[in-house]
């Protein structure tokens, strides 16, 4: 559906300031590996906002960031952005599919097929007529990740999709992105759960205080952590990666 | 005591028989109060949802306007309406003035603040909850505000109602540009006004009767719209 190239990510130089705080400071790296890439730190280390310049959604003061040579805007098809809290529209689950690929005008005769399939993937198609809004957590976080999947899009990303659920939802939402990453599309997403980094991610992006302080393939990261930050998260010693004021 | 159990005995009997001068008021009664609360509608909603949802200068003049005309007295909004259309005035060609049609334009100008204010109030909460949503999936504005105005299609709703009951309850608006010519601009709340003064008792009662009854179909509407909408949701 979507004929861009996407990867490499060039984070060059990225500033994002707040009332006189520097949330994010000097970020400058590139991804071009496919698979999970997760955005770890604790709160506050500026995770969501570092993906929510990847979406477009937020500028950066300094700086910028691109998908190969495309600057993000939220309008672009290829890329999805999956919320912590999701907010489904009040109609059918299958009404919230469709919306989303009316919003993108994709053609009209293509709309049945894209649905169903995202709904199987999903394991939403028993639920397919019940109204979005009655779905438990863990049902509508799948939707929200259905509404992303269905528009097949080169680059899905999640910030802490499941920090709201319980961990059956949990272990089902983790089961999809596995399965969505086996198909070719990029993830990118945050957390501040090690566990699920440890269980998901192929490489880390180590935020702290608006910092990259590391990256590397998931595997280095959590044998030899090369940083004192990184060394104390993993030890479960920082709790805290918010800005000094 | 007697007479007033009379006459309402024969209210009764004008609504029972279906007597063709009520049916009449009545009819002009709903078709003026349904064409207004349609125009309100057509007007108030979008433009609720606009001062709502867009930036311009001059909003928060226009929203101050918007909640003052919301509580105007509906004698005010009749002279206005009045000067607009009365011969001297700046629309007095039109020679609308004692039609019908002066007594939609006055209740329309009556109620879309009504409805706009109320639709403002709605969309903005809902923009709160939706609006980081709805541009992430990659809504623009324009089709965020048509999403919101569906999305909260319920308690728009009930603001329409409310702009309907307050202008079926009214009396001065469609008084003054109307003057409540018999078989013209005769309506519901001037009938009352005027006719119980000069003696027809029994037609203003069946009236006031009617009247209530709108009122009640009216709330009933609007309750059972919100217990749908409340039990659909959650
Ligand atoms: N729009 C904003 N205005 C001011 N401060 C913000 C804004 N967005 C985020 N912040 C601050 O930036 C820091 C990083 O936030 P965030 O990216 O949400 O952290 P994380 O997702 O890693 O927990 C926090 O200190 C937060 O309070
Ligand atoms: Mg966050």
């Amino acid at each position: 559906m979507h004929n861009v190239s996407t990867l490499p990510l060039h984070i060059n130089h990225l500033h994002v300031t707040r009332k006189g705080n520097l949330l994010l400071c000097d970020i400058d790296y590139s991804i071009d590996t496919a698979g999970v890439t997760v955005i770890l730190g604790p709160n506050g280390a500026g995770k969501s906002l570092l993906l929510q310049v990847a979406h477009g959604l937020v500028a950066p003061d300094e700086g910028d960031l691109k998908w190969n040579t495309l600057s993000p805007h939220p309008q672009q098809s290829w890329r999805a952005f999956v919320f912590q809290k999701p907010v489904l529209l009040r109609r059918s689950v299958r009404a919230n599919l469709g919306y989303v690929l009316s919003l993108h005008k994709v053609e009209k005769s293509k709309h049945h097929e894209l649905i169903e399939e995202a709904l199987e993937q999903t394991g939403l198609a028993k639920l397919a007529e019940r109204n979005a809004r009655v779905l438990s957590g863990g049902e509508q976080q799948r939707l929200s990740i259905a509404r992303a999947w269905v528009l097949k899009p080169k680059v899905i990303l999640l910030d802490e999709p499941t920090a709201e659920l319980d961990p059956a939802g949990t272990a089902a939402v983790e089961c999809l992105i596995e399965t969505i990453a086996q198909q070719d599309t990029k993830i990118l997403m945050t957390t501040h759960d090690l566990g699920q980094a440890r269980r998901l991610a192929s490489d880390i992006l180590f935020l702290h205080q608006g910092r990259l302080v590391e990256f590397s393939p998931a595997q280095n990261f959590f044998q030899q952590p090369q940083t004192e930050a990184a060394q104390k998260f993993i030890a479960g010693k920082l709790l805290n990666g918010g800005q000094k004021k | 005591m007697n007479d007033i159990s009379q006459a309402f005995a024969k209210a009764i009997q004008l609504i029972t028989q279906l007597d063709a001068n009520l049916l009449e008021i009545v009819s002009l009664s709903m078709r003026v109060s349904l064409t207004s609360v349609l125009i309100a509608s057509l007007i108030g909603l979008p433009l609720g949802a606009a001062l709502a949802l867009y930036k311009f200068p001059g909003r928060g003049f226009f929203v101050v306007l918007l909640n003052a005309f919301m509580g105007l007295p509906p004698v005010v909004v009749g002279l206005i309406v009045y000067l607009m259309l009365s011969r001297s005035g700046p629309l007095g060609v039109l020679g609308l003035l004692f039609t019908p049609t002066a007594m939609i334009i006055a209740q329309t100008c009556l109620i879309t603040p009504i409805i706009a204010a109320l639709a403002r109030q709605t969309i903005m909460d809902a923009n709160v909850e939706y609006h980081e949503q709805l541009r992430a999936l990659g809504a623009k504005s324009f089709r965020i505000m048509k999403t919101l105005l569906w999305e909260t299609k319920y308690s728009l709703l009930t603001s329409v109602f409310a702009g309907f009951g307050r202008a079926t309850a009214e009396v001065g608006a469609v008084l003054i540009v109307g003057g409540n010519i018999n078989h013209a601009t005769r309506v519901m709340t001037t009938a009352i006004a005027l006719e119980t003064r000069k003696g027809d008792i029994e037609l203003a009662l069946a009236l006031g009767i009617i009247l209530i009854v709108i009122s009640l179909i009216l709330t009933t509407i609007v309750m059972n719209i919100r217990d749908a909408a409340y039990k659909y949701y959650n």
